[in-house]
Parts: C-alpha cells; structure tokens; sequence
C-alpha cells in the first residue's frame, strides 16, 4: 500500500496529510448523510403519490430522475430511500460494533472460560452464512424497521467481535498491560483506558466496512422483497420495484443503482485513503 | 584500481511518512583491500547497515542512493541496471545477515538455500554443490554435517543458523562477503564459536569481508581495520590497533569509554545492608500442566533461593532461556510461584499479584526491557509518569503536575517532554521515561528486567549512571537482571549466575576473577575484551562447553 | 512431529462438530419463530377449529420446542428431511435435483474463478505499484462494493438487452445442446465469477505482499534472484496458508451470491427454491435448505483450515 500511496497525490494540514481521493470520498458520504436527515423537508412531491401520466418516464424538468413504475416521481423516492438505507444500515453497524467491540475487549483482558465461551459460540454464530441468517429471521418475524435493524446488528455483531478480540489480544501481550495489572488496576480501567485508545484507528476502519457490508445486505434483502416493506422503500428495494425499466434503462433503476455503489465505494475508499498523521514533525 | 572496494561521496536518501527526503548518508568514502576485512561500527542510526548494503547496489524500500560511486572490483554497482547488480550478488559480493533465523525461508530445507546460489547463477551441478556445502558445514564446524542439511530452519539452533548463513554466503567463493551484526542475536558462549568458525573460514580463503556491528569487543577479534560511523559520515578510520589505542574522534573516545569497566564503590553507609528487603526461599515456576505434585510440567525456575539487602542490589546473570525473566516476573507476581516463599519487607507476599495490597504492589515495581512495549503508545508522557501518582498517592491535578515535573528532572529529561508520545522518542529517552513511571510510586525495590539491553553501549551506560545516582538519594534496592556481564558489574553489590532454571552461584563482583562453578567460568571467559588477540588467544575447556554450551 | 498435525486437525475437527450443533440449534429455533400457526396457514382459511387442533397433533406441533429438536436431528441423522408442508411431499426429492443444479453452478465458478482470482491475486502483487496493479485493485474494490444484484443486473443489461448475446433467464431443461449449456450457465456464472474473484483477489494480493516484505525474499534478492523466483520460490509457499484461506472465504461468499443470482435468473437452484419456501412458509424445507448451506459453508472454512495447518513447514 505504501507505494500506491506514496505516489498519489497528497497534501499536509493540522499535521496530518491528506489524499484527494480521500476528500471527495468525506464528501459523498456527508453528502449523503445531509440528504438522509434533511430528506422530508426537500422532497418535492410526497413518496406515494403518482405525479406522472407515464411510467419509467425519462428526466425532464420537474421530474428530475424520471418517474418509476408507477408515475411516482423517482427524486423523491431516491432522497427518502437514503433515509433508509443510511439510517438503517448506520443504527446496526453502531449496535453491532458497540457490542462487538466491547465484548472482545473484556474476552482479550480476562481470558480464561469466558474467552473460550464467547469465542466458540461468536464463531459458530458466523458461520451462519449472513444472507441466509436475514433470509430465515426476516422471513420469520416479518419486516419491520426495528427488526430490520436488530437482525443486521446481530448478524454482524461477530465478526466486530472477532477483530476486535484479535486486535486486543495483541494489544494484552504488550508489557504496558502488565504494568497496568501489577499496579493492581481494574478490568474497566485496562479496556477503557489502555487497549482502546491503541486500537481504535482499526476499530473504526471496521466500522466502515462493516456498515458497507451491512448497506449490501440491506440492499440485498430489500431486492429480494424481504426488507423494507411498501409503501417504503430503500435503495434495494426501489431497484427491485423498477427492474421492470430494465430493458429501457429507465433512470428509475439506475438511480437507485448508482446511489449505492456510491456510497458504498465512497466507505471503501475513505478507509483506504484516510488522513495519517505525520509522525516526523521535528524531525 | 588497487583496491578492491573504493566508495567514494555515497549518498543515500529516505523517505519519511510525511513524504520529504532525509539524507541518511551523507558523503561516505571508504576503501577495502583484496582480503581484508574492514569492520563499520556505529550506534544504531548511525547508517552502518544501510552503507555495508550499498555494496551490493541495494537499498531497502523507501531509500535510494543518490549520489557517489560504490566500485566493487572496478564495477560502479551505483551505476550498474538492477540485471547488472543481480548478476554480481551471491556470486562476487554475499551477504550474511543480523537474523539467521529471519532470513531463512521457513518452507524449504537449508541445503536448498544454502546452493539457492550456485542454482541461481548457474555456477556449478547440484552434486558438487552439495559437497562443498558440507565441506563448508565442517569448516565452520558444525554438528552432523553430512545430515544438517536436510533440516528446516526451524530445527536448528540460532547458532548453528548464523554459520549456515555463512556457508550460504561462501559457497559462491566471493570476493567480499558483508556480514550484518551477525552475532548481536547470540548468547556469548555461542557467540564465541560462531565468530572463531568466521575467522577461520575468511583467513583460509582471503576473503574480503565488511564487518558491521556496534560492539567493539567482537570487532577488535575479526577486523583489520574499523570504520567509525555516526549520522550517515565517518567519524574515524584507522587500523584495530590504533582505534583502540589512540582514538582521535571524540566519539569514539564516548564508544571506548563505556567499555571501561567503572567498578562500584564498596557501600560506605554502615546502616545499609543490614536489614533484608526481599527474601525468596526454593521458589519453582514454569509453564505447562501441573503434575501430581502440584508443580508445572517444564520448570523454567527450579527452587531458587535468593536475598536483598535493603539499600544494596542484585545481579542476576545467565544466557537465554536460564529462567531469569521468570524469576522477575515471578518475584512481581506476573507468573505466579507454583512452590516456595517470597518475603518482602518481613511480610510474606501473596504469589499472584492480584491477591496483594495495594501498598505491596506500590513499594515493588518492575521495569522492561522494551521501552517501545512498556510505555502505551497511545498517551503522553505526562498521562503515563501520573497515572501511578493518582492511582497510589490519589494526588489531585495540581500535584500531580508538580511531581511530574520533579521525577522528569530526576530522570534527566527535559520538562518539555511530557506532552509528547512515546513515538516521538529516542530508545534511551524512553527508557528514562519508563523508569521515571516506576519512581512514581515512590517503591523500595525496582526489579529491572533487562533495561538497557536494547540501548546503544553509550546510552546504556549513562541510563546505568543515573540509576546509581538515583540509588544515591532515594535509597532504593535494583534486582537487575542481565545477560550482559559488564553492567551488572557496574551496579550490583550481589552477582547470582542462573543456569537452566537454577541458581548456580552467588558471587560478590570483586571475586568475577575467581568464580569457582564450571559453569560461570565459562561465562565470564566468553565475554570479549577489546584485545584483539582475545580470541586467538583464548583457550576454553571442551568439556565445558560440550557441557554448558549452548550445542 | 507427525503427531502435532494429527492432534491439531483433530482438534479443528472437533470444533467444526461442536459449531454444526449450535448452527443446527440456531437454525431450528430461528424457523421455528415463524410467525402464524402452521397448521391452520396449511387448512386454509375455511378450516374448522377441530380439524387444525387435529392436524397441530398429527404434526406434533404441541410438543415443547426441545423435543422436536431432537426428533428433527434424529430424522436428520436417518436421512429423512421431513416433509414440506406446502405440498406434502418429502424434502429430500424436493431438494434432490435443485441441489444438483446448485452444485454444478458452484462447480463451474470456483473451476472458473479461483484459478483466474489467484493469477490476478499474485501477478498485482508481484508488479505492485505498477498500473496494472492498480488497475486491478480499483476494479476489485468497485465489485466488492456493489450489491450482486448490480453486478447481475448490470450483466443482464449488457449481454442480454444491450449485445442480444445471451438470454436473461435460465433454464436448465432447455439444455439441448453444447451451446445452449453455454448460453444458460454463462450469465449466472459471470455475475458469481466476478463477485467471489474480487475479495479472493484483494486477499491473495495482501498475503503475497505480506510474505515480500519478510528477510527471506531481502535475503533472495541479495543473493541475485530473480523478481519471480522471489515471488514463485520464496514468497508464495510461505503465503499459502493465507491464500487457502481466502480462497475458503471467497467462496463462501458464493452461498451469499448464489441467493440473488439464482432469484434474478430464475435458476432452478436449491437457492431459489429455499426464497420460494420462506414466501411459503414451508418451514421443513427452509431448515433443510438453511442446514445444507451451513454445512456448505463450514466444510469450506474446515477444510482451509485443515490444508493451512498441513502446509506449515513448521509442523511437517
């Protein structure tokens, strides 16, 4: 990596240097996350009603992105559809990680039979292909936005703790943690205060890309039909209502298409170019 | 060209995280004659490294020569297109790495890698590749030579590794051979024969050598003349005999200096020494299931006894693996003892730390040998010195400042260094820093694991100062563990030898002439001298060392 | 030190069999959360209450949910999957021929994409830095970051509406001919492809590199190797527990993929055939389609495993 990043373009503030291809990837996620709170209020039509005489209209004035399946205009519905995916998909990720994150640290820091518990059950619970575990829960208990949410943060709630616990463990062998016990501090005091500060920087790059696999899931099960119900519609589920316009390429299912995979490759190169630290400042 | 190496004005560049171009040699010139072997020694920094890989035309990722010639047998290897370069590696320069054990690849046998050469370069058929590979095994002594060489890397010794590299470097018969620190990584009883195996596999063929290291004792053994390196330019160059004689380079005087041995004033105070601080009687610990008998599989500490005298310190001493660390960190509570008692201020201590008191575990700290593991990367200095003064002193903000500033200066630091990050230390200046958080608990006994042995001898002698000095004022006891002889020399009033989990001998340092166990003789004649007839001269018992040497 | 890998694969063996038994609980209690009563969802809504209470204890519904556990993993142990409550007949002929269809899928795509992935995986890191090498990260980033149905869609897109190549959907028993297999497996197989290949391309690509970086390869290239001996002869067979593995996840990921591919061609799968039963509510048939993709997928990690621990030389 180092050499990709040595040669692309970077540039230092506030000691730190920055890549371009960083900047505008904050940017389409700030983006996006404005449209996701500010959407009720910047809509111009309402998402249900039908405003357009056609269906899979093309763009034109007033109907900026067309109009989908059933004349509905598609502006409205991709903006509300942030609202969704973003939220939803943000509210797992923080549960998942929060959980995930604070169980493996106090596995790493008291070892022993918790450790080998938790582990063994965390991991077989991975081994639940994540697809088919949605699949089976939403099928089961319906789809509401709350039971969306839950079963995201559970589905990825192993694999945060997984690295977390790898990152932490690592983190135990260091002499600083022993030093820290035989001082006589408290477990709390070793998590809060020693390990976390030291794995954070990691810690949040899987956040990112824990909240692009779960964007992708969502996205996934909405196109299946098993996410968010109708009248709503997410991201997934707006390409799954218009994959009729397919053959027309009808705006109405690229859209929706291309909102996701901005935002998802906007995650992924964020976390690939983010902001380091220049460590040689007196140097 | 006389010479068979002329570098002349060698230039090289690093990049730093932020980008910029630092210069780390700047200007170098040095010459090596046909068969001679010229040592370059430095503080690590100093580009000693860095220089002796130019020879070969490589410069480690992120580096890049930028100027000067480096002729190698009337070659420009600056000039050379890597094709080039790769054709004269292996075969007329070779190359004998710090870490034997890092160096070979673990998925392959060592003959492969040993004749990895003469295949690359086409020089000769496997089958006579082999046999002199195993000429070389038993000129560089090595067990077994006819079978060594059908083991993985993994399933030799370090020792053993390090003149497999040499092998590995001669089987091409190359003109200048450049080995890197290739005996830091050893104890000294094994350091011993893998530098006599060096010197007499060079003397016979006349071979050229470079030889990088920071320790002039083993250099003065195998070197014709020694190069002096500090920031990137030659501080000094002169025949062996003459730097060690007659330094003209203050800094090679510093590197000289630290070697003197500066032996401990005998304890002027009456009331010191009368008093046990810390008393262990037949303690074991080790690692793995607990037999019947409630004591653990593989004992790496077997019934050691050992006391401290309040105001008084004590050395202990033996290779890798002997069991000494454990010992420290079963003394701290860190590996509970299975068997035995620990006394400490005429209290019997819990084993497991866990169950101590609070003010048991303030008036015992330990120090580590890594300052870059010891001290969180993650917090100043200031959090890290303080955090001891709030949790056992529950000072308030203000005073805690104070103390802080108090214990920088007693560490010899600057007060302006506290907001800064361990990263943005040097080695000595962490180490400092690591110490200065174990005063803050104000303790009686520091247990110091093998602080300055990742230090430069320079800085490790003045760390050892200020420990003395530190003694000095506050009264503290040092358990001071160590495989380095001389520092323990320099500070301990007590000197224990531990060998294979047991305590050998205890010995006072102005009897370390006389120690009496077989084992301890043959330690304390393993340590190199700045003679440079030391080696050549020095006779040891072969039953001896067949006995206690590390194979 | 025969022994150690011995005990260490049976040891992993051993943890493989204790996750298929929570998997297996896991899946039970998950499905049997369905919500709605079974018996009178298969009445219909004319049922008499008398003929459900009959038919809740034909279907041992009653029972508590521990004892139908164990009878269900009884059946399972003799082979019997239950019958579908959709439309009476036993799982395992349902199941039978779509699982052949999905094996044959998956087949093709790992024969397809893991020697493709590896090359691409290990020439990136070999010329790293290099257009190329950048080239194939950026690609391989974009694919891991769209959902499978883009992929798929966009496939369908420009094979089937834009170049009139192919047909949008698949099925199997119109196979009459060599190219009309051709024509049926490629668009579903092209989407999978491309979604494995790139995780295992970004992994293969990361453990070379990371075996480049190691004193050994340094020590290669002193010793005058070439750019491919150090990568052929030093590098990869120190990266070859770390590829394994990610062969073993990526391929994982085709259970994932399988689900969107076979819905969006309509290919007669075990996938589809386990969306169609959640519609349903068919619960035997979504456990049994549930545990064979779980016991697809812990095969595949076990089995990584288990070559990662023989191919280390410092247990040989």
């Amino acid at each position: 990596m180092t050499m990709a990043r040595a040669t692309t373009s970077r540039r230092s503030f506030l000691g730190h240097s920055y890549s371009l291809v960083g900047v505008v990837a904050a940017l389409v996620i700030l983006a996006w996350t404005l449209v996701a709170i500010l959407a009720p209020y910047v809509i111009p039509h309402s998402i249900g009603d039908i405003v357009d005489d056609d269906y899979f209209g093309p763009m034109r004035q007033g109907l900026w992105l067309g109009s989908d399946y059933l004349g509905r205009d598609m502006l409205s519905r991709v903006l509300m559809g942030a609202r969704y995916t973003v939220g939803i998909s943000l509210a797992a990720v923080s549960i998942a990680c929060f959980s995930g994150v604070v169980l493996g640290m106090i596995a790493a820091v008291t070892g022993g039979w918790l450790d080998t518990c938790l582990s063994r059950f965390l991991d077989a619970m991975n081994s639940i292909p994540s697809k088919l575990f949605g699949l089976v829960v939403v099928a089961a208990v319906g789809s509401s936005i709350p039971v969306l949410i839950l079963t995201l943060a559970v589905i990825y709630t192993p694999g945060a703790y997984r690295f977390a616990r790898a990152l932490a463990v690592n983190i135990n062998t260091m002499d600083f943690i022993t030093v820290a016990r035989v001082r006589g501090e408290s477990t709390a005091y070793l998590i809060g205060s020693e390990i976390l500060p030291n794995i954070i920087r990691p810690v949040l790059a899987d956040f990112g890309l824990r909240f692009v696999f779960i964007v992708l899931l969502l996205s996934g099960l909405s196109f299946l039909g098993l996410g968010l119900q109708p009248p709503l519609a997410d991201w997934g589920a707006l390409v799954r209502e218009n994959i009729g316009g397919l053959p027309f390429a009808a705006p109405a299912v690229i859209v929706p298409s291309l909102a996701i995979a901005s935002l998802t490759i906007s995650v992924n190169l964020l976390i690939d170019n983010l902001p380091q630290k220049i460590r040689d400042r007196d140097a | 060209m006389s010479n068979l190496v002329e570098v002349r004005n060698l230039r090289i560049e690093a990049k730093t995280d932020a980008g910029r171009l630092v210069e780390i040699i700047k200007g170098v010139s040095l010459d090596i004659a046909d068969g001679e072997i010229v040592a370059l020694i430095g503080e690590s920094g100093s580009g000693k490294t860095t220089v002796a890989l130019s020879l070969m035309g490589y410069a480690r990722p992120g580096c890049r020569i930028t100027g000067g010639e480096i002729n190698v047998s009337g070659r420009n290897m600056a000039a050379l297109s890597e094709k080039e370069r790769a054709r004269l590696r292996g075969t007329d320069i070779a190359y004998v790495p710090q870490s034997a054990a890092a160096s070979f690849n673990p998925s392959s046998t060592i003959m492969e890698q040993v004749i990895e050469v003469t295949r690359i370069h086409r020089l000769m058929p496997a089958e006579r590749a082999r046999q002199r590979a195993v000429e070389l095994f038993r000129a560089l002594s090595l067990p077994d030579p006819e079978g060594i060489g059908a083991r993985y890397p993994h399933q030799v010794s370090g020792g053993q590794l390090q003149r497999l590299s040499a092998a590995m470097a001669l089987i091409s018969d190359p003109k200048l051979v450049i080995f890197d620190e290739p005996t830091t990584a050893l104890d000294v009883t094994t350091q011993i024969d893998v530098l006599k195996a060096f010197k007499s596999v060079m003397r016979a063929g006349g071979v050229a050598g470079v030889y990088v290291s920071h320790d002039l004792a083993v250099v003065a053994q195998i070197a014709d003349r020694i190069v002096v390196l500090k920031g990137g330019e030659v501080q000094e160059t002169g025949t062996t005999a003459a730097i060690l004689s007659a330094a003209q380079h203050p800094y090679t005087r510093e590197l000289l200096a630290a070697f003197e041995p500066k032996p401990r004033q005998a304890h002027a105070d009456a009331d010191a020494g009368t008093k046990q601080l810390l008393r262990i009687d037949n303690v074991t610990a080790g690692y793995g299931a607990v037999r019947a008998d409630g004591l653990p599989l593989i004992r790496a500490v077997d019934s050691v006894s050992l006391v401290v005298e309040k105001g008084r310190n004590l050395g202990v001493i033996g290779e890798s693996g002997c069991g000494k660390s454990t010992l420290a960190r079963v003394i701290a509570g860190i590996h509970p003892a299975a068997a035995g008692d620990i006394v400490f201020d005429g209290k019997e201590l819990q084993r497991a730390a866990r169950k101590r008191s609070q003010e048991q575990l303030r008036e015992m700290q330990i120090v580590f040998q890594y300052a870059d593991t010891a001290l969180n990367p993650a917090k100043p200095v200031e959090d890290i010195i303080s955090r001891p003064l709030a949790f056992y002193h529950r000072l308030d903000r203000q005073a805690r400042s104070k103390r802080v500033d108090e214990l920088l200066d007693m560490v010899r630091l600057p007060r302006t260094l506290r907001y800064r990050h361990p990263s943005e230390l040097s080695g000595g200046q962490k180490q400092r820093v690591n110490f200065a958080r174990a005063l803050a608990a104000n303790p009686k006994l520091i247990i110091c694991d093998e602080i300055t042995s990742a230090l430069d001898t320079v800085v490790a002698s003045a760390v050892i100062e200020l420990l003395k000095e530190l003694q000095r004022e506050l009264g503290l006891s040092y358990i001071f563990i160590s495989h380095d002889l001389s520092v323990v020399e320099a500070i301990c009033d007590e000197i224990m030898v531990m060998y294979n989990g047991e305590r050998v001998e205890q010995i006072t340092p102005d009897k370390l002439k006389a120690p009496t166990h077989p084992y301890s003789k043959l330690l304390f004649s393993s340590v190199p001298k700045l003679d440079p007839t030391w080696l050549d001269g020095l006779v040891r018992d072969p039953e001896l060392v067949s006995q206690y040497g590390h194979r | 030190m025969k022994s150690g890998v011995l005990n260490l694969v049976l040891k992993r063996l051993g943890i493989a069999a204790v996750t298929l038994l929570i998997v297996m609980f896991a899946v039970f209690f998950a499905t049997s959360m369905l919500p709605g009563d079974t018996a009178s969802i298969l009445l219909g809504q004319a049922a008499t209450p008398e003929a459900v209470a009959g038919l809740r204890e034909a279907m041992h519904l009653n029972d508590p949910a521990i004892l139908r556990f164990l009878r269900w993993l009884l059946g399972l142990l003799h082979g019997d999957l239950g019958t579908s409550y959709a439309n009476e007949m036993p799982v395992a002929t349902l199941i039978g021929g779509r699982l052949l269809n999905t094996m044959k899928l998956a087949g093709i795509t790992t024969l397809l994409s893991v020697p493709l992935a590896l090359t691409l995986g290990i020439t990136a890191a070999m010329l790293r830095g290099s257009v190329y090498d950048r080239t194939v990260t950026v690609l391989s980033i974009g694919v891991i970051s769209v959902p499978e149905f883009m992929v798929a869609t966009l496939a369908v897109l420009l094979f089937a509406v834009y170049l009139k190549w192919l047909p949008a959907l698949s099925s199997v028993n119109e196979a009459h001919s060599l190219t009309d297999l051709v024509r049926i497996y490629a668009m579903p197989v092209i989407t999978l492809t491309f979604v494995i290949s790139a995780q295992m391309i970004r992994m293969t690509r990361a453990a070379v590199i990371e075996t480049l970086s190691t004193p050994y390869v340094e020590m290669a290239l002193l010793k005058g190797a070439s750019r491919s001996r150090m990568v052929l002869r030093h590098a990869l067979p120190n990266a070859l527990g770390p590829i394994v593995n990610a062969v073993a996840l990526s391929l994982s990921y085709l259970v994932g993929g399988v689900i969107i591919v076979e819905t969006i061609f309509n290919y007669p799968g075990i996938a589809k055939l386990m969306v169609d039963a959640v519609a349903t509510r068919d619960l035997p048939l979504i456990q049994s389609c549930a545990m064979i993709f779980c016991l697809g997928y812990l095969f595949l990690i076990t089995a990584a495993d288990i070559v990662a621990i023989m191919s280390n030389p410092r247990l040989r």
